[in-house]
């Protein structure tokens, strides 16, 4: 079984269909991109994955647990799903360890010794070990978006979600957040990723998603994809972006 | 007849301004409280819960203070409840300001991202770990100075209490005024009085506002 399944998700925004009958599968250490134009319903069909957002019609199965709007549910359920934000959304009031050991303590209920351990080798592998003591306000946005990696894989999570996690970055900050990425992936970790980043798309992303109005429109390997676009829209999609 | 010294006057209002300070600090103190209660049954974003604590909050910031106690002293003793001024005060202030502290720290608790909710769900956080590790550390912080800002309002609300009979500042000055028919002497004393309660609580209001920015 897939580790993520999708199976004709319909999602409304009161009388606005925002997914229409979206399939899409998932095997475990696939780098997945989505990509497509603002509106085309990409960051919604992510956030249904992890139940930020509830979808009225179709099943969402995440690591064989479906994904409900039940709280005891998403609680288990974020034990295999991490997500990571555009907006990192760290803990200001906290250092970046205790960012990343809050959920180690409070949920998975590590002692605070392994926590921190735990952290120190997280941060290590997001080239952050010096900055375990210092707050999120005084890091730079790449290093706050590596901090917030950390964070989600403290939990050891089976995939991670990442929501235009460079988006909100100064261009030359990208880079150090998308080489973590590509660590990840050798390591096998398995990545769903909206993303504008085309280029990490197509040379570091196994398959391509390409969605729109709603629907996925077209998908397949990256190369086959970015290479060789079927539909007129991806075709001027593509060209717009480029 | 009696001759009243500038001293006794002032000795008997610093007498009654004892009344003033614990009635503000008792309505401070349950106001908080209540207002708190209210603040954390609206963060579980039950839709009843929601509408009612949103009518009790308009229904004691849309009526005056002054109405609020003539209908808590003189209303409850209709109902066979006998209230002296000092419970129908206290019960006033309370409330009044449970009102508005519930509305300061629901504004403050609203102005945090709503990513700060999701980072807690997707980590797997219960409401009430997210709610005493992330939301009231942050919403606390930012409450601090809007809420000393608030109790100078809770200390000349305490004036109103004079109208039903009890004997705090402004009731001691008419009184004395009554006796030494030098109202603007008394009543400049007294306002002076209250300036000394109000404005160190305006400073400090102040200094925290400036803490916070620069914390931030």
């Amino acid at each position: 079984m897939s580790l993520v399944s999708l199976d004709q998700v319909h999602k409304y925004y009161g009388e606005n269909h925002v997914l229409k009958g979206v399939d899409l599968k998932v095997e475990a250490g696939e780098v997945v991109s989505i990509i497509g134009r603002s509106g085309s319903g990409k960051s919604t069909l992510l956030r249904c994955m992890n139940g930020l957002e509830e979808y009225q019609k179709g099943a969402v199965i995440v690591d064989n647990q479906s994904v409900e709007n039940d709280d005891y549910k998403l609680r288990l359920l974020s034990r295999s799903v991490g997500m990571v934000f555009q907006n990192f959304n760290l803990f200001p009031h906290m250092t970046v360890g205790e960012n990343v050991m809050l959920a180690t303590k409070l949920v998975m209920k590590k002692s605070s010794a392994d926590s921190e351990i735990l952290a120190k080798e997280l941060l290590e592998k997001v080239g952050l070990a010096d900055k375990f003591s210092a707050y999120p306000g005084n890091l730079s946005g790449g290093q706050q978006q590596r901090v917030a990696i950390a964070r989600s894989l403290a939990m050891s999570p089976k995939v991670l979600l990442c929501d235009e996690i460079t988006s909100a970055l100064d261009p030359e900050l990208v880079g150090e957040v998308l080489k973590v990425l590509e660590k990840l992936k050798q390591e096998g970790m398995t990545l769903i990723l909206v993303t504008h980043e085309m280029n990490f798309a197509r040379d570091v992303g196994d398959r391509v998603v390409f969605m729109n109005q709603g629907r996925v429109w077209e998908t397949g390997q990256s190369d086959e994809v970015f290479s060789n676009p079927q539909t007129e829209e991806l075709q001027s999609f593509l060209a717009a972006v480029r | 007849m009696v001759q009243f010294t500038d001293w006794d006057i002032l000795k008997n209002l610093l007498l009654a301004a004892r009344w003033t300070i614990l009635l503000s600090l008792l309505a401070f103190a349950g106001g908080g409280l209540f207002g708190l209660i209210l603040t954390l049954l609206r963060s579980m974003r039950s839709k009843i819960i929601t509408r009612i604590i949103q009518t009790y909050v308009e229904i004691f910031q849309g009526i005056p203070l002054l109405m609020q106690l003539f209908l808590t002293f003189f209303g409850l003793s209709l109902i066979g409840i006998e209230v002296d001024a000092w419970s129908a005060a206290v019960i006033s202030l309370t409330l009044f300001s449970s009102a508005f502290f519930h509305d300061i720290w629901r504004g403050c608790i609203e102005a945090l991202p709503k990513g700060q909710w999701e980072a807690c769900r997707t980590l797997g956080l219960t409401y009430l770990q997210t709610m005493r590790y992330v939301i009231v550390p942050q919403a606390m912080r930012m409450s601090i100075a809007p809420t000393v800002g608030f109790s100078v309002q809770i200390v000349k609300g305490t004036a109103l209490a004079s109208v039903i009979g009890f004997v705090e500042l402004t009731k001691a000055g008419t009184m004395i005024n009554n006796a030494v028919f030098q109202p603007f002497k008394v009543f400049a004393m007294v306002a002076v009085l209250y300036f000394l309660i109000c404005f160190p609580l305006s400073v400090l209001a102040r200094h925290l506002e400036k803490k916070n920015h620069v914390a931030r």
